[in-house]
């Protein structure tokens, strides 16, 4: 399925400095049952949002007026544990559309890339910088610009560089996925697949 | 260059290098399941594209289903509207669909071995981080998204870069009461969750060698919790006689053209990592875990760690005892435990059995031990009966359940209820992932028999022959 473009996006963010935020914390498995992928949105974040009788957990960030945006900041390893993919869903479906950390957990940031959030890895100084200058203002805009690769605050001037692989990044600012590419190399794959061994 | 095991089974999948980009990665077998693979078929069907290579694909429902009562209809709509959508999707594609009630049914990385679809040097996906399991094999195995799953089911491929290496070895002699669980959680602890992502890890030394097949499993089952994408191990006789005869192995002629290749298999001396770690086998204690993921782990005997012993991480370090409602510098042996969760793709095979068996044969099980003992698979429940070790349970005032992942990820009803403490021989001891609310402490069949007789954490060094 392709999806939207991702150019530059300038926008406010939530803060979460928590780390190795799992999937399961993401959303509980018991989410995980519906057959199209729609509404997970609603459950990010579930038992960390509402209490066991479904109200809302005030001091939880999702809960606070104050922070909205389509950036994520999570903490050191986010998104470790499983590879459901509805993780990945949860937060896009919710208005993400880049989380930023210090380091991502592989399968959460692939999941990521394949369905057009970006993530972005900074420095875990200027990770301080950035959840910093949010929970000083939470109307601090920040902006993600993926044609140059940067990251700034434009209130305070700093900035960073991050690094995305030249297909990967090509493939989001166009929209484009992994499948349209391989349903392209059909004749190459099946004369690989004659030759291999098991 | 010298190769390792990890570069020649990559390099030979590799059907074209992207520049600067990922490699395109042909994969021979994949395993689906019903959790992870609808939004895949749907998109498919979107995009009116076909199965490529059905016969390449195995599709088994574990996730999602109940552990009692199998023959009665899925009580939970959305469940059995999912195991539906499974058959389903399998059927229409020609895909061979193992559902509730096939005697091959099982946990997705249980059967794929007992069928012998798991093989070296094979490349073997599934939309399930566990699938690092299958690298017990010398096979490059590993979890992939939903996205990718669609990929796989169209083009039989993938794209990845490919990741670094790391050799983690292990030599010398384990001390009694020790097993291949409390190894694994020995390494995640000294590397944390996040100490090998990305790379690939392969493991190495004779403690890994001595291994029986199912000690192997469940330590490549657990790479994924130190964050590496997979780990693999580089088969050797025991890895053959293992798999041969098994009903998807190849035979005869073709069995012979395939050792060719599998004997291929190990890393050359002189080969370089990118990452090397030696630990000491008779350093392992059994292992339990305190906080709230598999890095918090420790010997059983240990305290728990004062906030000031560590680097870095306090503020969710003391989230996580709060959690747990434990102290820093807790004793763990002797705390009060509530339930036992014997099962899993980690320790749901029979070996995993035996022990169990091993500590409660002869004893009682507590009397306020809730106690869940989930076999992998059919086979591995056929296995139990067979060898009596059904028997010493049911004397020792256990019951067996029927096949599934159960309370690993609690989808079905097998849930532990909020604040109550379950000793489980699973994976993840993530807030919740038992159950809402519930508390998990990871460990292997014997701390988890030890702790069923006695109702509370206790080293079962003291409860062996």
């Amino acid at each position: 399925m392709a999806y939207d473009k991702f150019t530059t996006l300038t926008t406010t963010a939530v803060p979460l400095p928590i780390e190795n935020v799992d999937t399961d914390q993401i959303i509980p498995a018991r989410f995980l049952k519906a057959t199209e992928r729609v509404g997970f949105g609603d459950n990010l974040f579930r038992d960390w949002r509402y209490n066991s009788d479904n109200t809302p957990k005030e001091d939880f960030v999702l809960n606070n007026p104050k922070y909205n945006g389509k950036i994520l900041i999570g903490g050191k390893n986010f998104g470790s544990g499983s590879s459901r993919e509805h993780a990945a869903w949860a937060v896009y479906d919710y208005g993400f559309r880049c989380v930023v950390s210090s380091f991502f957990a592989d399968i959460f940031k692939n999941n990521c890339l394949n369905i057009g959030v970006l993530p972005v890895q900074v420095s875990p100084a200027f990770l301080e910088v950035i959840l910093e200058a949010v929970f000083k203002d939470p109307t601090t805009e920040v902006v993600v610009d993926l044609p140059s690769q940067t990251i700034r605050i434009p209130s305070t001037g700093d900035q960073e560089s991050f690094d995305i692989n030249v297909y990967k990044k090509d493939n989001m600012l166009n929209g484009f996925d992994d499948i349209d590419y391989l349903r392209s190399m059909e004749e190459e794959i099946s004369s690989f697949a004659d030759n291999t061994p098991l | 260059m010298k190769k390792t095991l990890f570069d020649k089974v990559w390099d030979s999948h590799v059907v074209r290098s992207i520049e600067n980009g990922p490699d395109v990665l042909f994969i021979d077998r994949h395993m689906v399941h019903e959790v992870t693979s609808p939004v895949a078929f749907l998109g498919l069907k979107n995009r009116g594209a076909k199965v490529l290579y059905p016969g390449r694909t195995f599709a088994t429902a574990d996730h999602n289903t109940p552990t009692i009562n199998q023959h009665l209809p899925v009580a939970d709509p959305l469940s059995a509207n999912q195991l539906r959508a499974l058959e389903e999707n399998a059927t229409a594609h020609g895909i061979s669909y193992w559902g509730l009630g096939h005697e091959k049914n099982g946990i997705v990385h249980v059967v794929g071995p007992e069928y012998g679809i798991t093989q070296p040097g094979a490349t073997i996906v599934c939309g399930d981080s566990h699938t690092s399991t299958h690298g017990a094999f010398g096979a490059i195995a590993f979890g992939i998204g939903t996205s990718e799953v669609e990929m796989v089911l169209t083009t039989q491929c993938i794209m990845q870069p490919k990741p670094k290496k790391m050799v983690i070895r292990v030599n010398g002699s384990l001390q009694n009461g020790v097993t291949p669980k409390d190894v694994a959680l020995y390494i995640i602890a000294k590397l944390s969750t996040s100490g090998a992502t990305g790379y690939f890890v392969e493991y190495a030394g004779n403690v890994f060698t001595e291994m029986s097949m199912e000690g192997r499993m469940t330590v490549c089952n657990l790479s994924i919790e130190m964050g590496a994408r997979g780990g693999m191990m580089a088969p050797d006789k025991k890895t053959f006689d293992y798999i041969k005869d098994r009903e998807f192995t190849p035979k005869g002629a073709a069995w012979d053209k395939a050792m060719s290749y599998w004997d291929t298999l190990y890393t050359e001396e002189g080969a370089s990592f990118d990452k090397v770690y030696e630990f000491e086998g008779a350093d392992i204690e059994p292992m339990i875990t305190y906080g709230t993921n598999p890095g918090m782990g420790m010997g059983i005997s240990k305290d728990i760690p004062l906030a000031t012993d560590l680097e870095g991480g306090v503020a969710t370090y003391q989230k996580s005892l709060v959690y747990m409602n434990y102290n820093e510098g807790d004793t763990m042996i002797g705390k009060s435990i509530d339930y036992v969760f014997l099962g899993s793709c980690t320790n749901g095979r029979i070996e995993d059995f035996r022990a169990f068996a091993s500590i409660v044969k002869g004893r009682k099980k507590a009397e306020h031990v809730t106690a869940w003992l989930v076999p992998g698979s059919h086979q591995v429940e056929k296995a139990i009966k067979d060898e009596g070790i059904l028997e010493i349970l049911e004397t020792a005032g256990f019951t067996l359940r029927e096949p599934g992942c159960s309370a690993c990820l609690a989808m079905n009803d097998d849930k532990i209820p909020a604040g109550k403490y379950a000793v489980s021989t699973s994976n993840r001891n993530f807030e919740g992932r038992q159950g809402p609310g519930s508390r998990t402490l990871l460990a292997s069949p014997l701390v988890a028999a030890a702790a069923a007789v006695t109702g509370q954490v206790t080293d079962p060094r003291t409860l062996l022959q």
